[in-house]
């Protein structure tokens, strides 16, 4: 190959961790002005190739060339030297330091040996004025919203180093405008020469961007393509290495099934509200039935399951659950009455990391018996593997440590503690969010597979057409309050659409 | 080392686990607060409380009664026991409200009893130091049975407890989830703040618990100097023993070898003949030692050029053949 033209070349990477070969023998390579798409499903290897070249776990065989010459990056700031920065999925910055601070961390303009804030704060606006974003720098980023953070996150990569920008999934949790401005800045950035790669689960943004698609799966390389060469339905084969079914089709059957066999409420809310995150409101869930909660990010449904959940504890209204009005003043008291809840924060809310998969799965049932009516040895590791088979959890087993899943598999390990208390409602916030298409389809299949099972469905997600693909009703929140109910015919993005936007 | 002298067992092992005993008492209630990513300082204060209220209850005044020297206790020494017990589970109590239902952080919380345990010891011996003559009392801390010092049966039942407790039931996989995510575990339906208050208040037990060998060791009860500083052995003695202060995965056995760890080099230096004034020093050499040598980081780097110049190909390099 002609390595002149070539920004970065990695060359027959091997990477093992315990138990799985991550990546085995991988190419890559990525030219100057090129936004270059890495895809592939949960576990392919994306993320570690990406660890590798930046230096984040050193790499078992192969070699890595930028401009031609063999690099060795032994830690992401040495990465970072040679010109290659990295943006990951969940933002890496200090949330309680001033937007400035995190900008210019570790590299803070000096005058006369101490900090000169003024400069500071001026190159930081100026920089994001480049991005088009007018914020006070000098408030602690904890103010913004994670879409504005993770600009800021970019815009510092940006400054520190200007050959590559790796850029893990940072559109997942943007709203479509904020994405289209990101891919203006990228667009821009490509134009002057930079090498991007962008890893993204987002299908449409992939073709919106990206010249270059390189696919993995299973650490192994599947191949690189120029993105117009290659048909949609293509990708998806690729990526999951068969052929993609007809999902669609046997959702809308099913969902028809489930209206016609719509039984009585199971849990009826009434004037539930909490003071600053979520007006009163009135929510009927049906049994056997998947109720879709859309509106914009920060609309309010995290806050609407979070409230139903007893995370947040409500100020008023009441919640009667199969004709009984009842208190929940916490996740436990909840979880008593057949609730689950599974957080939108995979991270942070959802799984404990250093425990095992075997111990997060039985956590949330141990809890709903208490401590002393201890699930014997034997029993959990049964349990474990039934549903790691169930679920098609990729791990290598279920000792291994959760924290070394990939993201999706996580999910899958969550999705498993939950459906072990054998809830009669089940909350999913954002369940789908930053996984592959294949676990995708796995799960929202799981979910109108439940549902059929007479097991009710809150389903919270910010992709349209995923909430109508597989709710049978959808409740809309606008502005912490829920201002409409929609189903049957009416149920059609378009019309979904004007209600969220209120015209 | 050991040796059978009427019915006793002599040596410096003996006497190594006989003087570790409160440490270790101590060392297990603290690894059970550092898993769930606390931290315990006011144990110390506690220990000079215990010792204070046992030693001011059973009192021991030497009266002549019809002319014959007796000892006057003024409550039965088990109603004692079991008062300076509840004073410092009770103690435990009131840091475990203050983190898990008022939110204080932990090192600050108990750093108020750290500072007012020391106070309260003070008012209860009344700034008097406190001796205990009434001879009963002195068993705990030096009696034996079966040729062994009584003080290890009481490390025995408690470590056997705590053992079973949180490795038979679901105890320590909640605690360790705390430790790690306590909002994830609240989340999963742990009732975290209940788990929490508890430890703190086990930790208050076994503090009193190790009053008591304190003070029946030295047949008396000082609030200034009993316990003094011991709660940084403890917290020393749960790191040795492999368990990160970040909480999380924790060792119950790990901790009593880091309290004995810690014990052995205290007896070594003396017994070695060190000038007492660098004994600190060379206590705490060992300690950057023990800690080097548990970081893998540190093995990794001596370890795997030692291998290298012996010609053994490292883990790495292996793999790459």
């Amino acid at each position: 190959m002609d390595d002149a033209n070539s920004l970065l070349k990695a060359k027959g990477i091997c990477k093992a961790f315990p138990g799985v070969k991550a990546l085995n023998n991988v190419d890559f390579e990525l030219k100057p002005g090129e936004i270059h798409c890495l895809m592939g499903e949960n576990g392919a290897g994306k993320s570690t190739l990406i660890k590798v070249l930046t230096g984040v776990d050193p790499l078992d065989a192969g070699d890595i060339f930028l401009d031609g010459k063999a690099i060795a990056p032994k830690s992401p700031h040495h990465a970072q030297q040679l010109g290659i920065s990295t943006v990951y999925q969940e933002v890496n910055l200090c949330a309680n330091l001033s937007v400035a601070e995190n900008i210019f961390i570790g590299r803070e303009p000096l005058r006369f040996g101490s900090i000169d804030w003024k400069e500071m704060n001026r190159k930081s606006q100026e920089l994001l004025a480049r991005l088009s974003l007018g914020i006070d720098v000098t408030q602690p980023l904890e103010r913004y919203s994670v879409a504005i953070q993770q600009m800021v996150a970019i815009a510092r990569a940006l400054d520190i180093s200007a050959k590559v920008l790796i850029l893990d999934e940072p559109t997942s949790s943007l709203d479509a405008q904020e994405v289209e401005k990101l891919f203006g800045l990228m667009r821009k950035l490509k134009k002057q020469g930079l090498g991007i790669i962008f890893v993204t689960h987002f299908i449409e943004q992939v073709y919106d961007v990206s010249d270059k698609i390189t696919i993995l799966r299973n650490g192994e390389l599947v191949g690189s393509y120029e993105t117009v060469n290659l048909p949609r339905v293509q990708l998806i084969a690729k990526m999951i290495g068969k052929a993609f079914d007809g999902f669609e089709s046997s959702c809308k059957t099913l969902k028809l099934d489930i209206l016609q066999e719509r039984r009585n409420n199971f849990l009826q809310v009434r004037g539930l509200g909490h003071k600053g995150s979520i007006h009163p409101f009135d929510l009927d869930i049906c049994k056997g039935e998947v109720l879709g909660l859309v509106g914009l990010l920060g609309s309010g449904r995290t806050e609407v399951a979070r409230t139903i959940f007893g995370i947040d504890k409500a100020d008023s209204g009441e919640i009667v659950i199969e004709g009984q009005t009842v208190a929940i003043q916490s996740p436990a008291d909840a979880i008593q009455y057949g609730l689950a809840y599974c957080s939108e924060n995979r991270k942070t809310e959802g799984i404990i990391e250093n425990l095992s998969v075997r111990e997060n799965i039985i956590l949330a049932l141990q809890a709903k018996l208490g401590w002393m009516k201890h699930i014997t040895k034997k029993r959990q590791d049964e349990i474990s593997k039934k549903y790691i088979a169930l679920l098609n959890i990729k791990t290598a087993g279920p000792e291994q440590l959760i924290k070394n899943l990939s993201g999706g598999n996580q999910q899958k390990v969550i999705l498993a503690r939950w459906l072990l208390t054998e809830p009669k409602l089940l909350i999913l916030d954002e369940p789908t969010r930053g996984i592959d298409v294949g676990a995708k389809v796995e799960i929202q299949k799981l979910i109108l597979s439940l549902a059929e099972t007479g097991m009710s469905v809150v389903f919270i997600s910010s992709e349209l057409d995923e909430s109508v693909r597989c709710s049978s009703r959808m409740a809309v929140l606008r502005d912490r309050v829920k201002i409409a109910e929609i189903s049957g015919e009416e149920m059609e993005e378009k019309y979904i659409m004007q209600t969220i936007a209120g015209v | 080392m050991i040796e059978m002298k009427d019915g006793h067992f002599y040596g410096v092992t003996i006497d190594i686990l006989n003087r570790a005993a409160p440490l270790m008492l101590l060392a297990i209630g603290m690894t059970l607060v550092i898993a769930t990513k606390g931290i315990d300082i006011s144990v110390g204060s506690m220990i000079a409380i215990s010792g204070a209220v046992v030693a001011s209850l059973i009192g021991g005044k030497l009266e002549y009664v019809d002319g014959v020297k007796t000892l006057i206790t003024l409550v039965p020494m088990p109603v004692a026991i079991i008062t300076a017990l509840l004073v410092t589970t009770l103690l435990g109590m009131w840091n475990g409200l203050l983190i898990s239902k008022v939110g204080i952080q932990p090192i600050v919380a108990t750093l108020i009893l750290l500072v007012a345990g020391r106070g309260i010891a003070q008012l209860i011996t009344q700034g008097q130091i406190i001796t205990v003559y009434y001879k009963p009392f002195q068993f705990i801390g030096t009696g034996y049975i079966l040729g062994l010092p009584f003080s290890l049966f009481v490390v025995g039942l408690v470590f056997g407890i705590t053992f079973y407790a949180v490795r038979k039931t679901a105890l320590g996989m909640f605690i360790e989830s705390i430790g790690i995510n306590a909002v994830a575990s609240r989340f999963a339906g742990i009732k975290v703040s209940k788990y929490i208050f508890s430890v703190y208040a086990f930790s208050g037990l076994c503090a009193g618990l190790a009053g008591l060998i304190i003070c029946s060791n030295v047949s008396s009860a000082d609030g200034n100097n009993a316990g003094l500083f011991i709660e940084l052995d403890a917290i020393l003695a749960v790191s040795l023993g492999g368990n990160s202060l970040d909480g999380g995965r924790f060792s119950l056995v790990g901790s009593l070898i880091g309290a004995l760890v810690i014990q052995s080099i205290t007896t070594t230096i003396y017994a070695l003949g060190v000038p007492p004034e660098i004994t600190l020093v060379v206590k705490s050499i060992v300690v950057i030692i023990i800690c080097l040598l548990q970081s893998a980081k540190f093995r990794k780097i001596v370890f795997s050029k030692w291998a290298q110049k012996r010609g053994i190909p490292s883990e790495k390099n292996a793999a790459k053949l």
